[in-house]
């Protein structure tokens, strides 16, 4: 196999994903096979090649640095998944 | 005549002629929806009141000399774009109960051209899918023949378009999820070139490829709908400051002496027959047109699909970190702390495919593969752009299948990623070199079910696919089969 199971419990850390030990072999064989079928694009001489980043030319976008109206609090606060009307409530970070 | 079954032309003609309201066929789509969603799940939020209200608005616009092109004309939106006071999920269980608190943009300007919003439709969750299958709600089935899929990830935009549930709605197209479901149920989807149209306010898959665009059951209703969203926003610095040209008036012109390639990497074994022959007559009916037909070739479509699968769940990995559970969404209950709060809130509200393809992001991204990995997804991603960028210089417009077959049934591929993924094979091409492409219906299988031609055209010329694709309409009778539902 291309990737061990403790890269794919690396990797789900690193993804902030808890999964399950089912899930781990499952995605175990599935990004096996991917990895296997995207190892084709190594057939392909790239060095001299400029890599694509955006189809078109994208260059920094600036815009007048004015004041203007956002979300009220209440507006923003609305989809919180714990009600508070002061802020996002999460659990204790500092002990 | 019902008004459900006619085109978004048709119903305008209808209500600037005073042969109807907005209100009347607005009611007339809602019933439609009631009647008919149990059979294919199109819809997971229907707006009966809103759209209603919004309607009567229209109808008094239209009274006063106000309307503009889209005013009281229903339309029904992919659950991808943001719609301020009406629940967005992107078909996933960690945006259900989600409130969009504003507009995407390309949505914004057809409400404010007092377009009516029946309700939001299904698809992939995040849309990451080829079959409608990985929603967290129930799978959109085909109207063609309700074993089958739809087509994704905007399979809920074309099964409502093909089940005359809506006139007009609007898809996004990150590797072919407008156009392999409007070619897996019949109808006219048009992606256009990236940064013709502002993707702020859609929710973000891969955002480098993500472009939104219209599904309709006519060429000229998706020339109607470009014009209406097409254009520069502010807010998303990736869309473009170009004119926009008169689509509509593109219809109509002729296409005698347009020069048509066929890719050759198109037309493989792999091929369905019936596809084939399908997609083969219909180039013959260019030609009879006056078009001239030529060969071409984008040597590396081959590699195409492994690129765009490194490409795509890299910008994924980024783009889905921000589902936290912090601040919107669903969260886990009982955490210990910080971190285990994340972790399982993200397990718990990602379906399998999403779940892949954050991980299999963000291994591509993960320090000692960037190289291996990314980065020569991107570099083989200027070798298929350049591939386009010469056979355009050989044609004015390229036409292939949209998907290798015809749709498949339910289940067959949920096994196999891998296979899911290589239905999309001549779809991703054109969003890693990023410019337009268009399905629209070139015949049946001997099944009944509709088989798709892609018009590929290039950036920034979509007045020439759809001159190409309504030439083809007039000719053929292919788009005005309906199912029976």
């Amino acid at each position: 196999m291309k990737i061990s199971r403790a890269e794919v419990e690396r990797v789900s850390r690193l993804a902030r994903l808890a999964l399950g030990e089912q899930e781990i072999d499952d995605l175990r064989r599935d990004m096996d096979q991917i990895l296997g079928y995207v190892e084709q694009l190594n057939e392909l001489d790239t060095v001299d090649i400029v890599p694509t980043a955006h189809a078109v030319p994208v260059e920094n976008a600036l815009r007048a640095d004015l004041v203007r109206t956002g979300f009220s609090r209440d507006q923003a606060l609305a989809n919180a998944p714990v009600p508070d009307p002061t802020g996002f409530r999460v659990p204790r970070i500092i002990e | 005549m019902q008004l459900y079954n006619q085109t978004l032309t048709e119903l305008r003609r209808l209500l600037h002629a005073g042969e109807t309201s907005s209100e009347e066929m607005t009611r007339a789509f809602l019933d439609r929806i009631e009647a008919t969603d149990h059979k294919i799940n199109a819809f997971l939020t229907i707006c009966r009141e809103m759209a209603l209200e919004a309607a009567r608005a229209a109808d008094q616009r239209i009274a006063t000399g106000d309307a503009e092109p889209l005013t009281g004309l229903p339309i029904a939106v992919k659950d991808i774009f943001n719609t301020k006071g009406v629940r967005t999920t992107c078909a996933s269980r960690i945006l259900d109960n989600y409130i969009a608190p504003y507009d995407a943009t390309a949505f914004a300007r057809i409400k404010q051209q007092g377009g009516v919003l029946l309700g939001k439709l299904n698809m992939d969750e995040f849309a990451m899918g080829s079959s409608n299958e990985n929603t967290a709600y129930q799978p959109v089935r085909n109207p063609w023949n309700t074993e089958c899929v739809p087509g994704g990830s905007s399979g809920g935009s074309a099964a409502c378009i093909a089940g005359d549930q809506a006139p007009a709605a609007l898809g996004t197209d990150t590797g072919g999820s407008i156009r392999q479901p409007a070619a897996h149920c019949g109808v006219v989807g048009l992606k256009p070139t990236y940064g013709r149209v502002s993707r702020y306010g859609i929710i973000a898959y891969a955002s480098s490829l993500d472009q939104v665009g219209p599904l309709a059951g006519s060429v000229a209703d998706c020339a109607l709908l470009l014009q209406a969203i097409a254009g520069y926003d502010p807010a998303d610095s990736t869309s473009v400051d170009m004119p926009i040209p008169d689509y509509s008036a593109a219809l109509t012109e002729k296409i005698a002496g347009m020069k048509i390639g066929l890719p050759k990497e198109y037309f493989i074994d792999g091929l369905d027959p019936e596809v084939r022959q399908a997609v083969e007559q219909a180039a013959e009916v260019y030609r009879s047109l006056g078009a001239e037909l030529v060969e071409v070739s984008l040597p590396h479509t081959d590699y195409a699909t492994a690129c765009y699968y490194l490409v795509a769940t890299a910008e994924a990995s980024s783009n889905l970190a921000r589902y936290d559970g912090v601040r919107y969404g669903v969260r886990a209950a009982d955490s210990r702390d910080l971190i285990d709060m994340y972790t399982r809130s993200r397990a718990q509200g990602f379906g399998t495919e999403v779940k892949r393809r954050i991980m299999l992001g963000t291994y591509a991204l993960s320090a000692g593969y960037y190289d291996a990995y990314y980065l020569k997804a991107q570099k083989v991603r200027t070798l298929i752009r350049q591939d386009f960028s010469a056979a355009f210089e050989r044609a004015d417009v390229l036409l292939t299948p949209v998907a290798p077959t015809a749709a498949f049934r339910l289940g067959e591929k949920t096994d196999d990623p891998l296979q899911m993924y290589l239905s999309d094979i001549f779809t991703i091409p054109v969003n890693l070199a990023g410019t337009c492409g268009m399905s629209l219906p070139c015949g049946f299988t001997d099944s009944g079910l509709p088989i798709g031609l892609q018009l590929i055209g290039k950036p920034f010329d979509e007045p020439t696919i759809l001159r190409a694709g309504h030439a083809f309409e007039q000719a053929t009778e292919w788009h005005k089969r309906k199912p029976s539902l």
